[in-house]
């Protein structure tokens, strides 16, 4: 236990943790809204994010961002945002329309949807680490491995960004820590009141409810699904490229511990409540940071973990319950 | 498939157990069968073969959990750790017991695990019990990782075998077949000395192997027709109900989590032993899925489909193997193709698709009209 180091240091390991915190609410969101409506855990989520961040470093690449300065740095990276939420969206889709509906229509058991989300997690993760083999097939491995390194090694963007650390109040403030946290909020703020105000959040949460009275007032049951998953998927791109900025690095196996971690966040705040994801992402993030302080960082997910099951033995439900559907109307 | 349920239930008894005797026998023989096409070019077939009999071991194990009793288990492959790390500690790493005494403290290490998780936690329901479970499953892992009692990252060697019979020859040896060209032949020279568990040979391990799944599939044969298992059932389908007609669910589900823990640390223990060696990497989360996967592909509940699917998930990779790279990609594609195909897994038990049918015909009476008119018409 090293007390001392964790004094001395507490507002910067929180802030670090809140930014952590941040990417995983982020994540966590596309885990509770397809909760909320289909019951179903998205295991394959976690690659929709992993797409994110190969989109965000393939963009990064490709406009030059490694020798870009000053307002060209900003454009691309802004370029880079828009592409990592694209790919994850499509991948959401896909993902909707491949492995998903098909089950929805025949009215199968949940069991084996989440079965369906492994199948599904295992071919995205192994398109992407084999993305040399599978673009040998159509002769483009020259072509692809030019500029963007094999998915299996760490892909890294280091460099590319240099952030300036702020000094507040005495304390070094990484100002990527502050954007992501600032961001992240920003976005789950817009999402909330998305769902909470505009029509097709009302047919989310009514779907939520009850999808056969909500397909009875005329919510279209399938649009609504997809819309879910596109938010989701709009959000984990968000998700992939603050981590891109923050990590710096990805591999095709990036989104396996961030998917559990953001689903782990999802269920601490009450798994499908939108407000839930965010408290229990950010909980989640400090927690660890702090533990990783405390005990040395090779217990950080232990600590996550342990914080899991400890609140959900007090709160069964997690912290704030669950309510996509009871969403205070 | 039910025409030929119905008559294999409906042959004399003495012709059943014939039956069920010639393929037991066929599939101790297996590996000495050298059986072209299904023996796996590249890896030793007895060790694909043990690997098959511990799938199916911690798929019956799961299927207790999650097939009879309707808890959603994702960490699994703690328990089947716990049995592993337990028997590697005692025969080797802080002691050097056989591994005769090792097994069943092992198994009781697990079984313990297994009350220890599912004491506090069986209050949470459904995917909560699942990521909980998860958790648990990770939190062994990683304290295996970071604990230098448990060998950390470099793991446990020298984990004891089983005692072989008849010391370094056997008792006696066994020859395989030999496929040549449209001819068969027993091959002298390639033989298997019989209950020698050495490096060389994996074949014996594998007898040990399917013997205990056997011992197993008896024991799940009654107690799945006991009080124990219809309590079980009773809980999965209705929890609340099950509990106003006095069924005391909180202990099912509890002794159910112990049982399959059960059997997950009985499979860890001999998996360790065959191994001769374990670390924090043979208990990867992936593995949990894997056994979830292979309990609902088979049809969860039915412990003849869970077999098949354990075998399936074990030995399919294993077969393909010159695909090397594409093994994870063709194996989550033929997930999501058979979750799209048979929703209720290959095999599903009878009493799930007699109610799926129950559940139409109820909906068709309510729709009525129309679509009764249809249906009648049909």
């Amino acid at each position: 236990m090293n007390f001392e180091f964790f004094f001395n240091n507490l507002p910067g390991l929180t802030i670090t943790g809140l930014a952590f915190g941040a990417i995983y609410a982020l994540i966590a969101l596309g885990y509770t809204m397809v909760y909320g409506v289909l019951q179903l855990i998205n295991f394959a989520h976690s690659e929709v994010f992993m797409y994110g961040t190969f989109a965000m470093l393939w963009t990064v690449m490709a406009l030059g961002g490694a020798d870009a300065n000053g307002v060209e740095l900003v454009a691309i990276l802004i370029a880079s945002l828009v592409a990592a939420m694209a790919m994850s969206a499509v991948i959401a889709l896909i993902l909707e329309r491949v492995a998903y509906r098909p089950l929805i229509k025949r009215n199968a058991p949940r069991l084996i949807a989440l079965i369906s989300a492994i199948g599904a997690s295992f071919v995205l993760a192994e398109l992407m680490g084999l993305r040399d083999r599978v673009a040998g097939w159509f002769g483009l491995d020259d072509d692809l491995s030019g500029y963007v390194g094999k998915a299996r090694i760490n892909n890294s963007i280091a460099g590319v960004v240099d952030a300036p650390r702020w000094n507040v109040a005495g304390i070094s403030v990484s100002s990527i820590d502050v954007l992501v946290i600032l961001s992240a909020v920003g976005m789950m703020v817009v999402v909330d009141q998305f769902v909470r105000r505009s029509k097709l959040g009302k047919g989310i949460r009514a779907t939520a409810q009850d999808p056969e009275t909500a397909s009875m007032m005329g919510v279209n049951p399938t649009r609504t699904i997809q819309m879910t998953f596109l938010i989701g998927g709009l959000m984990a791109g968000v998700a992939a490229f603050l981590y891109m900025l923050k990590i710096e690095t990805t591999k095709f196996d990036v989104g396996f511990l961030l998917g559990v971690k953001a689903f782990t966040a999802a269920v601490l705040g009450g798994i499908g409540n939108l407000r839930g994801a965010l408290l229990g992402g950010l909980v989640l993030g400090v927690a660890e940071n702090w533990g990783s302080a405390l005990f040395g960082t090779e217990w950080r997910h232990v600590v996550a973990f342990v914080l899991l099951v400890v609140i959900l033995l007090f709160r069964p439900t997690g912290l704030l319950g669950e309510s996509l559907g009871k969403a205070r109307a | 498939m039910s025409k030929f349920k119905l008559s294999l239930t409906g042959l004399p008894k003495p012709v059943k157990i014939v039956f069920w005797l010639l393929l037991v026998a066929f599939a101790y023989a297996l590996p000495l069968l050298e059986l072209p096409l299904i023996t796996t070019p590249g890896v030793d077939f007895g060790g694909v073969l043990f690997v098959v009999t511990m799938y199916m071991l911690v798929a019956l194990g799961l299927n207790i959990v999650v097939g009879y009793a309707g808890l959603l288990d994702l960490g699994y492959v703690g328990f089947y750790a716990v049995g592993a790390y337990t028997a590697a500690i005692l025969t080797s790493f802080h002691a050097n017991w056989p591994l005769l005494f090792a097994l069943p403290i092992a198994v009781l290490a697990s079984t313990i695990s297994g009350v220890l998780l599912g004491a506090p936690t069986l209050r949470v329901r459904g995917d909560y019990l699942a990521i909980v479970t998860l958790g648990f499953g990770e939190i062994i892992r990683l304290v295996a990782v970071n604990t230098e009692w448990l060998g950390e990252a470099k793991g446990i060697s020298n984990i004891a075998r089983p005692p072989s019979l008849g010391g370094t020859d056997g008792l006696f040896e066994i020859p395989h077949l030999y496929w040549g060209d449209g001819t068969v032949l027993l091959d002298t020279q390639d033989t298997t000395k019989f209950l020698v568990f050495g490096v060389l040979d994996q074949i014996p391990y594998y007898w040990l192997g399917l013997t205990v799944v056997i011992i197993i599939l008896f024991a799940d044969v009654l107690i799945k027709n006991s009080r124990v298992g219809r309590a079980w059932e009773a809980t999965r389908e209705d929890e609340d109900a099950a509990e106003l007609m006095g069924v005391p669910t909180f202990r099912f589900k509890l002794l159910a989590f112990a049982t399959g823990a059960f059997i997950g640390g009985l499979a860890g223990a001999l998996y360790a032993s065959r191994q001769n060696f374990i670390n924090p990497q043979s208990f990867l989360l992936l593995f949990s899925i894997l056994f979830l996967a292979a309990v609902v592909v088979g049809g969860q509940g039915n412990r003849w489909g869970v077999l098949v699917g354990a075998a399936l998930v074990a030995y399919l990779p294993q077969r393909f193997r010159e695909f090397d790279d594409f093994r994870v990609l063709v194996f989550g594609l033929a997930l999501v193709v058979l979750a799209t195909l048979r929703p209720e897994g290959l095999f599903p038990p009878k009493r799930t698709v007699r109610a799926k049918h129950l559940e139409q015909e109820l909906e068709v009476l309510e729709e009525g009209g129309a679509e009764g008119e249809e249906g009648a018409r049909v």
